[in-house]
């Protein structure tokens, strides 16, 4: 039988990547390619991808520039549709639940974990892959996997990172950045009283504020719930990190409590706060604005500092990948994420990303991106320090309604504003999330 | 014997009911009630079930009798969400209707550019709400808040006002921008009813030297009462479940302080996933709405009370 030009497809055994190697194949590739599996597209397949709104403007270039490069080499369509952000996770559970809408979603953080059964197996891509690109980061794997299985594969962490100004700092009586709790804590207070003071949302913010409210939470050794399920906010670990949250935010300017998402990084391009935690695009905000050439010089970034748990430990958003058991053409979607996650056209993406999305398997933390400028080296860590949001337990519809419901942004919320008690508010946060876990 | 109007033709059932009273008017009904059905009672009812299962996004539920409704009864959350929305419809309804009476009154007058200021009158709430909550969210921002800036350049204040970070200044906020909005709709609905005042009442009762007080108080209102009762029981519906000034400025907080039955609702069952739960906060709201309706039509539209009289 001939070879038909759809069957010209395989796992990471792209022909554009012997090109791209001069059919100079290491011992290496090779091993790594022959260990992903091939997968040969149903007859007249075409297929369907719902996606979040591309937050750079490359990174949309280079994903569909690989779609497209897949559909020349497979003949299989690919429609691309997007959702703003925060609306992904109930159009796709929608999509779930009735069996019916897009073959593949990009989705968020715990999202796979809502429909597990309704997704397909992918853990023949998922071992593989992972074998052949040094292992994906055990924080992005443990939102793609439920058990020994694949039910997604991990896309990306959206790196979060301290976004400083130089100057400030140094005027404040710093030379270098601290790197632990303690010192952050000196820093900020040294800041307040230069009158140049940093600023965390306490607000709802769905992105910044759980990134800062989970990072307290991890960084002094607490925890929303056991290796059970079972809750376990209320510890002498969850006291510290509300005690330090106090702390912290009687020097942040005023306000704070009242931040959405967008509220820290307009206040720090009007330079209200020196000091606040973002992804990149704060400092591309400020690069490519002329007029802010001189603030664009002086930010610095860096890593969120560790506290007594002694690691870096952080939340960033973090997407999936999954394919819908509805679909027709299972064999033509794990046939395109195979050839998306290929060397080269993993590379590409992350490289047009421009540092917002961190690599999922290890083999790709030396893309050049990553070097380009000393502002994107921490954001390169975020897949390394990410913990899945339903730490340490398993992740599911209760993981998702605590995060959704704002139980712990509240908790910091409420002591820090003296709303309620430390005991109280962790009392509460543990009382509105047994309601979840009780599932 | 045969009965001669047996042996006729016998009408078919279309026929019968094309020539019956009753028939035909089922018929005429029948578009009616199937869009009424389909709309709002199986929605209604829909929501009403989901209430009592625990159906999440994505997966089906399984009927779990009052436990949303006992969890919600012992959630303080919930009870916050209860307490803002009546006090904000309430402040905000009175507000409304003070200042838009007011204004109806004025514009009732006879002054220059009349048409014009009417006009002008309309305009919050022709602009959608979602972009006037964001200008909203300018004006009350913690930092840029034009307010502040203003007062802080006068000398009057030394920082800006947390004007959405503190719990009261934030529910002030949330029910100014919405005073602010829903005021055109009671003038103008207001407005419409003064004009249909027949001027001679007026005249007559100034002739038998009524002051101006006393033809507000014992003309004027009572003839515009079911216009009010109207046009306030859907400013406080409106109001009541108000979404989207909520959702732009402040999602609810600080700490849950301007957090509504609606938003509560959405926050819980969409990007939450419980729908179940969801479902009931929606559904708590129907009592509340359903007592503004009945005071709104027993009440306010009752001849007695028009009249000026009291039980």
């Amino acid at each position: 039988m001939a070879i038909t030009r759809r069957q010209v497809l395989a796992g990471t055994t792209g022909l554009a990547a012997t090109a791209a190697l001069g059919g100079q194949f290491g011992v290496k590739h090779a091993f790594a390619q022959d260990s992903v599996p091939t997968f040969t597209p149903e007859e007249g397949a075409s297929l369907r991808l719902l996606r979040w709104v591309p937050f750079v403007k490359a990174e949309e270039e280079a994903w569909n520039a690989n779609t497209k490069a897949f559909t020349e080499a497979t003949g299989v369509e690919v429609r691309i549709d997007q959702e703003s952000w925060e609306d992904v996770r109930p159009k796709a559970a929608v999509a779930a639940n009735i069996g019916s809408g897009p073959d593949m979603v990009m989705g968020w953080f715990d999202d796979a974990h809502q429909y597990p059964d309704k997704l397909v197996d992918v853990t023949d891509l998922g071992t593989s892959l992972g074998a052949a690109h040094g292992g994906w980061y055990p924080g992005l794997e443990g939102y793609a996997r439920r058990g020994d299985q694949f039910i997604a594969l991990p896309l990306c962490a959206i790196g979060n990172a301290i976004c400083y100004r130089q100057s400030h700092m140094e005027a404040a009586g710093f030379s270098e950045f601290p790197k632990d709790t303690q010192g952050f804590l000196e820093l900020c207070k040294a800041l307040q009283a230069k009158g140049t003071p940093a600023g965390f949302p306490h607000g709802k913010a769905v992105g910044d504020g759980n990134n800062y409210a989970h990072w307290l939470l991890w960084s002094h050794g607490g925890k929303m719930v056991d290796e059970q399920g079972k809750v376990a906010i209320n510890s002498a670990e969850t006291k510290a990190a509300v005690e330090y949250a106090k702390a912290l935010y009687a020097t942040y300017i005023p306000g704070t409590e009242s931040w959405l998402d967008i509220n820290n990084n307009r206040a720090f391009m009007a330079g209200q706060v020196s000091l606040t935690a973002n992804g990149v695009s704060l400092y591309y905000s400020a690069k490519n604005d002329p007029a802010m050439a001189d603030l664009a010089e002086d930010i610095r970034t860096v890593n969120l500092p560790i506290g007594p748990v002694g690691e870096s430990v952080e939340l960033h958003q973090t997407s999936t990948i999954s394919i819908f058991n509805h679909t027709k053409f299972p064999q033509a979607a794990k046939a395109y994420l195979a050839f998306m996650y290929q060397a080269d056209k993993m590379n590409a993406w992350i490289e047009g990303a421009s540092a917002y999305c961190c690599q999922p398997l290890k083999a790709f933390e030396n893309n050049p991106v990553w070097t380009s400028t000393p502002i994107h080296e921490p954001y390169s860590r975020a897949s390394a320090s990410l913990r899945p949001n339903g730490y340490a337990g398993p992740l599911g519809y209760a993981s998702a309604g605590v995060m959704a419901d704002y139980v712990l942004v509240d908790m910091f919320a409420e002591a820090v504003t003296g709303q309620r008690s430390t005991e109280e508010a962790i009392a509460n946060a543990e009382r509105r999330a047994n309601r979840y876990y009780r599932l | 014997m045969s009965n001669p109007a047996a042996t006729e033709h016998k009408p078919s059932f279309l026929e019968r009911l094309s020539q019956s009273r009753n028939g035909l008017g089922f018929l005429f009904m029948l578009p009616a009630a199937v869009f009424l059905l389909c709309f709002l009672t199986y929605p209604l009812g829909l929501g009403v079930w989901l209430g009592f299962t625990d159906t999440s996004i994505g997966r089906t539920g399984m009927f779990i009798g009052l436990e949303n409704y006992i969890w919600l009864w012992n959630d303080s959350v919930f009870w916050l969400s209860v307490f803002n929305t009546l006090l904000y419809t309430f402040v905000a309804s009175v507000l409304k209707f003070v200042l838009g009476l007011w204004l109806a009154l004025i514009l009732n007058e006879h002054m220059p550019f009349k048409n014009l200021f009417r006009a002008i009158i309309l305009l919050p709430w022709v602009v959608p709400t979602v972009l006037s909550a964001l200008a909203f969210w300018w004006i009350f921002d913690s930092q840029f808040s034009i307010i502040s800036w203003v007062l802080m350049e006068w000398g009057i204040i030394s920082r800006p006002i947390n004007f959405l970070g503190d719990p009261n200044n934030a529910r002030a906020s949330v029910i100014a921008a919405n005073v602010w909005r829903g005021i055109p709709f009671v003038a103008i609905s207001l407005l419409a009813g003064l004009q249909t005042i027949p001027q001679s009442l007026h005249e007559a009762a100034a002739l038998d030297g009524a002051t101006s007080w006393q033809r507000f108080r014992r003309v004027t209102l009572p003839l515009l009462t079911p216009i009010i009762a109207v046009v306030m029981t859907f400013s406080v519906l409106f109001t009541f479940t108000d979404f989207q000034l909520i959702y732009v400025l402040t999602r609810g907080g600080p700490v849950n302080a301007t957090h509504l039955m609606a938003t509560l609702s959405f926050q819980r069952a969409i990007p939450g996933g419980q729908l179940g739960e969801g479902a009931a906060i929606a559904v708590a709201m129907i009592p509340f709405l359903l007592a503004a309706i009945l005071f709104s039509f027993f009440g306010l539209q009752r001849r007695k009370w028009q009249q000026g009289g009291t039980d």
